[in-house]
């Protein structure tokens, strides 16, 4: 990746002091306030905890514990496997009661494997005791190592685990950019947590700064957080700090996007398929900034997140402080419940959420936000009509693509020219489908063309392998057949060539007869211990005799 | 006149000898039409073609002895990214080699299995573990669905299964074409 880096032109530092657009976005309607207003507060500790195994990008992690052990509040429970993967830990104290299957937040609606744990409403740690670490004398792999035993992913969504992101060490960065710009509507986690947690926040960033070693640092901020904006600048100057600036945006979605983000503040573009520490840029959200803050000071793994809980569907929008496995069930019932005319559920935003069947599944790692929707509120989408080429949706798509020509080569299912078109740049954001005067789900055809060529990509690995394995399936079976011949050969040889080895074969002979011999001998030789018998013993010998006789002649 | 064909002339056996020079030494290896053809084959190695695995009738196809409808596992998408390949004209499957269907994986029943090795000998791609008396296991990644180990067991311990739909291989659906009368994509 760093070699890569310098193909690509580095934005320079004076291009941070002014403003870029990136190309369409949308201006939405915010729907902010209804959760924004009220502070956070606690969920509580549910009966029952469901930990995911999986709930980041990568391998899902691999579960350390069986039914009946009993965990304590930020014991490990399943291990990260490979680069690429995240730990998990218990998020309060009880007993595993099963490691099983259970829905989880996924558009499929399928299960997969999660611990669950019921909790003894302790909520105890192993270790009350703990002082903070010094981590501006900590080299960056060090402050890495630690987020990667706290279990730490990208709280912004996408959930990729932070220290494979930060890759300490291996990059070059020049800015840290801490996306605090929740673009998308009905969204305030971020927000609240500026507004109450600032200074947490702030140390957060410092010890990312370090981490990768960035000399600039800015926060990015969205036009409607005015609150969280002033928290930040009083905690900064409190601290008479210099190295990080806050910087506002235009609130235009979707401004929040890592790519948008960096086009909107440094004017540069994450090159097609590249990532931003190419041109020597790392992305983090403020949630994750305040994870680390807990791994590094207070020396606690992932253990909850910040959670929005809205729509007209719940009586109390407002966003919690989640034990990260706390039924979504559990999580409405402290905003009061569903109102009467709730229709259904999305996990995340209006624009990228999913609907979701049931509310069984767990608050993960990646979920900020529950959305419980009347009818009126947002109505089903009417029926698709034809494309009729208006062209809407490529003036508004922020990667700059042509979404009707992915609409038509994705429903087609021509792959091959859907890449051509730069599929795999579509953000996924919405915005052409929102505009489209003919409701046509051109996101869905995109997630299923991205989909489809994922599998067939997996296929062909897979066949790849068979044809190996078959091939050395063949080879073995030549290879046998050839040493078996050989030792046929060799033997053959042996017993034709009758030089030298007539005197050896002689005296096996000999020594086989020998054997012979003895053994008749010893099958001859009269009984033993049949001197000085009782008149009983004779008797029973007698017996045993005529058995044997009477066996031997049925015989 | 003569000056000018001399100096043509030498210009022609200047470039011809660069030319001849140019096409041995940037010769490029041409992927053999076999290699190619096996590359769109799944790689089952189940013989339900009637060749002994994909290659031999990959290069059947390519001696122009096999059609190119005699793949069950690789089904409508193998038979039309032949047809492709070949400049052929895809056709429906031929039914005397099967019905294509959903990769599926076996599974041995440990309890049931006695240990014969029979199953070992007929995969084609070694992905059952086991010894002589010791209980045999299928490794499920490695399994292509070809069914070839289920008839040698004697005691008829393999069972078919089909593969789980998972978070990991879950793919998005396509939206249902909910318009009427549109035209064409041509």
């Amino acid at each position: 990746m760093v070699k890569s880096a310098a193909s690509f032109s580095r934005p320079s530092v004076a291009a941070f002091n002014r403003l870029h657009t990136f190309h369409g976005g949308l201006k939405l309607p915010g729907h902010r306030e209804v959760s924004a207003t009220r502070p956070i507060s606690s969920a509580g500790v549910p009966a029952v905890l469901i930990l995911p195994l999986q709930q980041h990008i990568g391998a899902p992690a691999e579960c350390l514990v069986q039914p009946g052990d009993t965990v304590y509040k930020g014991q490990l429970i399943a291990q990260q496997v490979g680069a690429i993967s995240a730990a998990v830990h218990a998020s309060s104290s009880g007993t595993v009661l099963a490691v099983e299957e259970r829905p989880v937040p996924h558009p499929s609606g399928l299960q997969a494997p999660c611990i669950i744990i019921e909790t003894d409403g302790l909520d105890r740690y192993r270790d009350n005791n703990v002082t903070p670490l010094d981590y501006s004398r900590m080299a960056p792999d060090e402050i890495c190592a630690h987020i990667r035993r706290a279990g730490i992913v990208g709280l912004g969504g996408a959930g990729f685990p932070t220290q494979a992101k930060l890759g300490c060490g291996k990059h070059d960065i020049d800015l840290l950019l801490i996306n605090a710009v929740e673009c998308e509507p009905y969204i305030s986690c971020d927000n609240r947590l500026i507004q109450e947690r600032a200074a947490e926040v702030i140390e957060g960033v410092r010890i990312l700064q370090h981490a990768v070693q960035a000399d600039n640092c800015i926060i990015a901020i969205e036009d409607g957080m005015a609150v969280a904006e002033q928290a930040l600048r009083t905690t900064l100057a409190a601290g008479n700090e210099t190295g990080i600036k806050v910087t506002r945006i235009p609130e235009i979605y979707p401004s929040g996007g890592e790519r948008q983000l960096i086009k909107v503040l440094t004017g540069h573009e994450v090159p097609s398929q590249g990532f931003p520490a190419d041109i020597g840029i790392i992305c983090q959200n403020v949630g994750t900034a305040a994870a680390v803050y807990n791994a590094i000071i207070k020396q606690q793994p992932l253990l909850s997140r910040i959670v929005t809980v809205t729509g007209d569907g719940v009586v109390q929008p407002q966003n919690f402080e989640t034990l990260i496995g706390t039924p979504v069930s559990h999580l409405v019932a402290a905003a009061g419940g569903y109102t009467q005319d709730v229709e259904r559920l999305l996990i995340g935003g209006p624009m990228m959420g999913y609907t979701v069947p049931v509310d069984n599944i767990p608050v993960t790692k990646t979920l900020n936000c529950i959305l419980a929707v009347t009818r009126e509120e947002m109505p089903a989408p009417p029926p698709a009509q034809a494309c009729i080429r208006c062209g809407k949706c490529t003036e508004v798509c922020p990667a700059d693509l042509l979404p009707q020509q992915l609409y038509w080569y994705a429903r087609s299912s021509n792959q091959d020219a859907a890449q051509d078109y730069n599929l795999f740049d579509c953000i996924e954001c919405g915005c052409c489908a929102y505009v489209c005067p003919s409701h046509i789900p051109l996101v869905q055809y995109y997630r299923h063309a991205k989909a489809e060529i994922w599998s067939s990509e997996k296929q062909t690995k897979s066949s790849d392998i068979a044809r190996q394995r078959h091939e050395a399936h063949l080879n073995r079976l030549d290879r046998i057949k050839q040493e078996r011949a050989e030792r046929m050969a060799k033997k053959k040889q042996a017993l034709s060539s009758d030089g030298g080895s007539s005197d050896k074969k002689k005296a096996a002979i000999a020594a086989a007869l020998e054997r012979v011999k003895h053994k008749k001998e010893l099958a001859d030789a009269p009984p033993k211990n049949v001197e000085n018998l009782t008149a009983e013993q004779q008797q029973l010998i007698i017996a045993v005799d005529k058995r044997r006789q009477q066996k031997n002649d049925t015989e | 006149m003569l000056g000018a064909i001399i100096a043509l002339g030498i210009l022609a056996a200047l470039i011809g000898v660069v030319l001849g020079y140019a096409a041995i030494r940037f010769h490029v290896d041409s992927d053999p039409v076999v290699d190619q053809i096996d590359a769109l084959l799944p790689q089952t190695q189940c013989g339900q073609c009637t060749y002994a695995g994909c290659r031999p009738y990959a290069e059947a196809m390519a001696a122009g002895e096999a059609d190119i409808n005699q793949c069950p596992p690789g089904g409508e998408a193998t038979i039309q990214a032949l047809a492709d390949l070949l400049g052929m004209d895809p056709k429906p499957l031929n039914p005397e080699h099967g019905e294509h269907a959903e990769k599926t994986v076996v599974v041995i029943d440990e309890q049931v299995c006695i240990g014969c090795t029979l199953c070992i000998q007929a995969c084609p791609v070694d992905a059952i573990v086991g010894a002589a008396k010791q209980m045999h296991t299928v490794i499920r990644n490695e399994c292509t669905g070809c069914n070839l180990c289920i008839p040698p067991c004697p005691v008829e311990c393999i069972h078919v299964v089909p593969l789980k739909p998972t978070i990991g291989n879950w793919v998005w659906p396509k939206p249902a074409d909910q318009v009427s009368g549109e035209a064409q994509h041509g």
